[in-house]
């Protein structure tokens, strides 16, 4: 695990994070969302957890990016009213991140670096999903079937 | 130079912030919903560094966690955008100011 990556991605990500948090237009926001998670998935490549980084990579720029746009398409007549920043707003995140950074740099046991591992092969994953895991496999399949019909439900024109 | 969990926890905590700042200072709730989205990753990255960084578990607790942790926000990606399709069709307006009644 080099540093220079590290640090590149970190930046690239947390730009991408902060443009989509301020960005005035929802589109473009939306965009750099989609880099974000580009980012967040590049770190999980760097940790060695292959699988997740391209399950993030399709479900959040696959599924949900794609998502917001067509949510941004059906609720098109209201854009361009978030002028205005909410200064408060900025003040707590930036105070909630000192406040973090802080207690990050306190904390002496999680001054380590990585030990070496074995690769986490798909074949693992898939064990302990079909295992140890069964019953959350089984429980968060249900939660997203009922979610989409709830999704379903809500959006559904009233027939009078 | 290699990185320590603290540099990873720090920029973890970087994008929690960041969503954190969209959920509290736009008043679009489709920019809601994104900032709720980043600190839902930013929660994913620490788990993933967590289980990167301690002695290897023998199932791997933390690639476990974030599996169902995405499968869950991608859940409630889709419940919060159909509220606000629904919400949208009801005001005529997404703007989390003007949704000041009980009783629309």
């Amino acid at each position: 695990m080099s540093s220079a990556a590290a640090v590149i991605i970190a930046i690239l990500m947390l730009a991408a994070a902060l443009a989509a948090a301020t960005l005035q237009k929802l589109m473009h926001a939306t965009l750099s969302f989609a880099a974000a998670f580009v980012g967040v998935a590049a770190f999980f490549f760097l940790f060695g957890a292959e699988f997740v980084g391209l399950v993030l990579v399709f479900v959040y720029i696959g599924a949900v990016a794609v998502l917001i746009v067509f949510t941004i398409l059906l609720t098109r007549r209201d854009v361009g009213n978030d002028r205005g920043v909410n200064w408060g707003g900025a003040f707590l995140a930036v105070a909630v991140f000192g406040g973090l950074t802080l207690s990050i740099l306190e904390t002496q046991s999680v001054t380590i670096v990585a030990p070496h591992i074995r690769t986490l092969t798909v074949k693992r994953i898939g064990e302990a999903l079909m295992t140890s895991y069964v019953w959350p496999l089984l429980c968060v399949g249900l939660l997203l079937t009922a979610a989409l019909i709830g999704a379903l439900v809500l959006v559904m024109e009233e027939k009078r | 130079m290699t990185p320590t969990l603290q540099t990873f926890l720090i920029i973890s905590a970087a994008l929690f912030c960041s969503g954190l700042l969209a959920v509290l200072s736009r008043r679009h709730a489709i920019f809601i919903l994104i900032g709720i989205e980043m600190m839902l990753a930013a929660a994913n990255l620490n788990f993933i560094a967590f289980w990167r960084f301690s002695p290897q578990p023998m199932p791997p607790t933390g690639v476990m966690i974030a599996i169902f942790s995405i499968a869950i926000a991608a859940a409630e990606a889709a419940v919060g955008l159909a509220l606000v399709i629904a919400v949208y069709r009801h005001y005529r307006t997404t703007n989390v100011d003007h949704l000041d009644q009980l009783k629309g």
